[in-house]
Formats: C-alpha cells, structure tokens, sequence
C-alpha cells in the first residue's frame, strides 16, 4: 500500500493497531486491556518456563494430530466424493451439516465416546477442521477440466492413478484453500477442546490466567497463539499462489 | 448438391479397414445424438468427420476412443470390438488436456507414463517427439509459459508417443490462431504420409476438412446421419502449398457448402 507516497511495507496497519492498544493500556480504561508493551514483557519473562513450553507442546501436537487426519481423510473423501454422484449424494448433507454445526456443543458427547484425554482433544480439532478442508477438495475435483478426466482415461489411467496423478494435482489450489480454512478454524478447535475436555495446554494457561485476572498473561499467550496460526496459514497461501497459476489454465 | 457430383470424386473404397462403426446409435434420454451411424475408416489415412455443430461428430469420435458407451450398434478397430479406451489408440484433445503442473516432457511421456514405461526409456521417446513436433528446447517449459499452437504440439507428440495405430483428433486446430493452424494443416499432411498411422479428425471447417483428407465424412444434424463420403484423390499427391489453388479442391468446398448451407442457422 502507499502513503503519502510512501510505499509501506506489508502489515503496517498492525503497527497502527499496536500503537492503539498501547495507548487504550496506557490510559487504564480498563484492566482487561493491559498496555501492549507490558504484554509484550510478560510474554518475554513466561516464554521460557517449563510451564509454558509444556503447554506449547501440548497444544502444539494436538493441532498437529487434528490437523494431520483432517487432511488424511478429508482429501480423500472430498475427491471421492467429486468423483461419486453416489457419494456425493450420501456424505454432503452431513458435511454441510456438521460444517454450519455448533461443534462447541458437540464436545461433551465426545468426551462420553472418547474420554477425556488427548485423543477427545485431537478428535475435537480435527471435527473442526475437516468439514471444509472436504467441501473445498470436492469443488476442486468439480471445477476439473473434463478433458483432462478424459485424457487421463482414454490413455489408460487407472482409477488408482487417475487420482494421485491427475485429479489430486488438479485440484490442488482448492484443496490447499481449504486446508488454509480447515487449520485457522482448527486453532479454534484446539483451544475449546482444551478448555471443555481437559485442562491442559493454552486451554489450561488460559482457563488459568482468565480466573486468576492476570490479563497481560492472558493476552501473551493469546499473542502466541495467534502468531502461530498466522505464520501457518501465511506459509499455505504463499503455497496456494505457487500453484494458482495453473488453475488459469486448466 | 446433386448426388451424382458427388460421386464424380468417389473412389472404390480400399479393402483394409482399420476402424468401423456399424449402426450406432446414441440416446440421451429422449434425445437422438447419433442414429444408425455406420462408417468405415481405411487404414493408413485420414477420414474427416464433418459437418455443423450438433450433428454429433464428437460424440461419434468419442465413442470410437472408447470414453462413451454407444447405446446401441458396435465399433472395432483391427476387427476386435471397443469396450473402453485401449492402448491401439490415442486422442488429440480441443482444449489441449495438458497437466498444467507438468513439464512439456512429462506431458507427452505421460502416456506412456500410465502404460508403466520406465523413466528413461520414457523420456528417450518423449524427447524424440517433442523433436519431431518441433519443440526443441521447451522440454522443461510448463505448459502456462506456451502458446496455444505449442500447448496442442505437446498434445500431438504425447498422442504420437503413445505409437497408436489410430489417431483420433477432435478439433484439434480450433483453438489456436489462423497461421498456426494452416501450419499445423501443412504438418498433418506429412505426419499421415510418414507416420503409416489411421487418422480420424473431426472439424467443423470445410476447407480444412478438404485440404487433410483421404476421406470426408459428412454429417448432418437432426437426425444426425452420414449424408455422403467424399474421397478426393485429384490432389493428394500435390505439394501442401498447391493444394489450395487446386480446382479439384476448390470444387469440392463448393460442393460442400452447397449442401451444408441450408443446416446452418
């Protein structure tokens, strides 16, 4: 963007944002809100600990579970369900369904199936995650050019290989803009599953920081938070424009 | 146009057959897209299927690649009945059908990539097509990077290395610009006479129909049917730059259009 004639650099209106935190902190307006700098050195100070690094890894390898069988089967199932008018007709009210759902309200059955432990928490992110990352791989096979479908065939494609060698590569700039989706809401997941299933991870950091009132804790991690998810979802849609130019010419 | 001007370019037809049609029939729902539809294509050269759009060449050229079940009637190729697409041909696509995240030359080795021909024996042939199209040099460009004449080179030579005895080619020169496509009419010419290879080609375009084919075959829409087969000879032997200024050849366009003209809206 330009200013002034200036050309800023990207994500300068976050300094803006920053600046206006500072300010509301600074004037004490409310304790929710404690000044962006103070944040800033409290999260400095709780980076390190044990506690936090455990709860980092905790949550970390959650959403890496979740994530990783929501990719594993949504992808899957979304291009079989492109593929199959069956399929399609039999999985994609239950993928509009669950994907408008509020799944909050769906973690305490979780919790009676699976328990209370991490495998309920992965489970909870991954329900999250899924749903988009399958209707968006099912409208990338959708949108693929019929005659790539048809070459693939009339030169002898197996079914087998017509998936991984055409229609998995074809749909990929889809596929990638639902994983990006299917991640962020996956944050979400992560942290509710956290906070409803078991105290632990940044569920618990946050369940503990909120009741106690330490608010500049609180919003440490929540910065933490929020840097992670940003830098992946980033990381994808740089990956998504690698690949975008092939969806022109289709 | 009289029946009897269009014999006056008929020839016996020659006795090896490679592809025939008999009586098929194609019905979506209640509508008819091909009735009866019964054709013979001579080894060796080149049948066009002509004639306005809706009159179902596509869907005929479809069925012989195996990627449309006939409702009903029956096509062989070397006399075996087609069931599905098969090895003994290969198709040239409209809209080229490249993989736009592949190389040029994985694009055309990748027939013989799903036939399950080692890498290097793969791009060996890969690599002598490409040459013979004449994109030397573009092995590792992507398809975005090439222009549409050279995107339909690259289907060409993936449909050559594939070394189908039939060739079946749908518009393959529509979607590109005029020169390139009296270029690629010019080549096609001398690829039937080298390559010893069945070509079906289906066009909308009269003069490129007369132009590249042994053999037309025109249909004609609602009911879709073979109104007549044209096989000019005067002019085949005649160097690719005459042809156009042949009477022969100028004649038969004419004759063409005189019996298309009244089913063009």
């Amino acid at each position: 963007m330009k200013l002034f004639g200036i050309t800023l650099p990207a994500m300068s209106s976050l300094i803006l944002w920053g600046l206006l935190w500072e300010v509301v902190g600074q004037a004490e307006l409310t304790f929710f809100v404690p000044p962006l700098s103070e944040v800033v050195r409290t999260l400095i100070t709780i980076i390190g600990t044990p506690s936090f690094l455990s709860a980092l890894g905790e949550t970390a390898y959650a959403f890496g579970m979740g994530v990783f069988f929501s990719i594993l089967i949504g992808v899957p199932t979304g291009i079989l369900m492109g593929r199959s008018r069956l399929l399609d007709e039999l999985l994609l009210p239950w993928v509009n369904v669950f994907l408008s759902a509020p799944l909050t309200a769906l973690v305490p059955v979780l919790m009676v199936l699976f328990g209370f432990g991490m495998k309920s928490i992965i489970i909870t992110t991954a329900l999250f995650a899924i749903w988009i990352i399958i209707l968006n791989a099912r409208t990338g096979v959708r949108q693929i050019n019929r005659s790539l479908v048809e070459m693939a065939r009339s030169f002898g494609a197996s079914p087998v290989e017509a998936f991984f060698k055409v229609y998995l590569w074809a749909a990929l700039p889809e596929i990638l803009g639902g994983v990006r989706i299917g991640i962020i809401r996956a944050v979400k997941g992560v942290i509710i599953g956290q906070l409803l299933i078991s105290i632990a991870g940044f569920g618990a950091l946050f369940e503990l920081y909120s009741t106690n009132f330490m608010m500049a804790h609180f919003w440490a991690v929540l910065l933490v938070l929020f840097a992670l998810a940003f830098s992946i979802s980033e990381f994808l849609a740089y990956l998504e424009r690698k690949v975008a130019y092939y969806a022109a010419v289709r | 146009m009289s029946q009897i001007e269009a014999f006056k370019h008929a020839q016996p037809v020659p006795d090896d057959i490679a592809v025939s049609t008999r009586n098929i029939c194609k019905t979506y729902g209640t509508v008819e897209a091909l009735k009866d539809m019964t054709l013979e294509f001579p080894r060796g050269q080149l049948t066009s299927l002509l004639g306005p759009s809706g009159c179902g060449k596509t869907t005929l050229l479809k069925i012989i690649a195996g990627l449309l079940p006939p409702t009903s009637g029956e096509v062989t190729v070397n006399g075996k009945p087609v069931t599905g697409p098969g090895p003994d041909r290969a198709f040239v696509f409209q809209d080229f059908a490249l993989l736009p995240w592949a190389t040029v030359l994985r694009n055309v080795a990748f027939g013989l990539e799903l036939r399950g021909v080692a890498r290097s024996e793969r791009e060996d042939i890969a690599a002598r097509y490409i040459r013979e199209v004449g994109l030397s040099g573009f092995e590792q460009a992507y398809p975005h990077e090439l222009s549409g004449g050279m995107r339909q080179r690259v289907g060409l030579a993936r449909a050559l290395s594939v070394d189908a005895q039939v060739l079946l080619m749908d518009e393959p020169f529509s979607a590109v610009d005029e020169q390139t496509r009296r270029k690629f009419q010019e080549d096609l010419l001398a690829l039937v006479q080298n390559e010893n290879k069945t070509f079906i080609f289906v066009t909308h375009s009269i003069e490129e129909a007369v132009y590249v084919s042994d053999q037309i075959a025109i249909l004609l829409p609602r009911p879709s049917r073979v109104s007549e087969i044209i096989r000019p000879t005067g002019f085949r032997q005649k160097s690719a730059d005459s042809i156009r200024r042949d009477p022969e050849y100028l004649d038969i366009v004419d004759d063409i259009w005189a019996s298309l003209r009244s089913y063009v809206e």
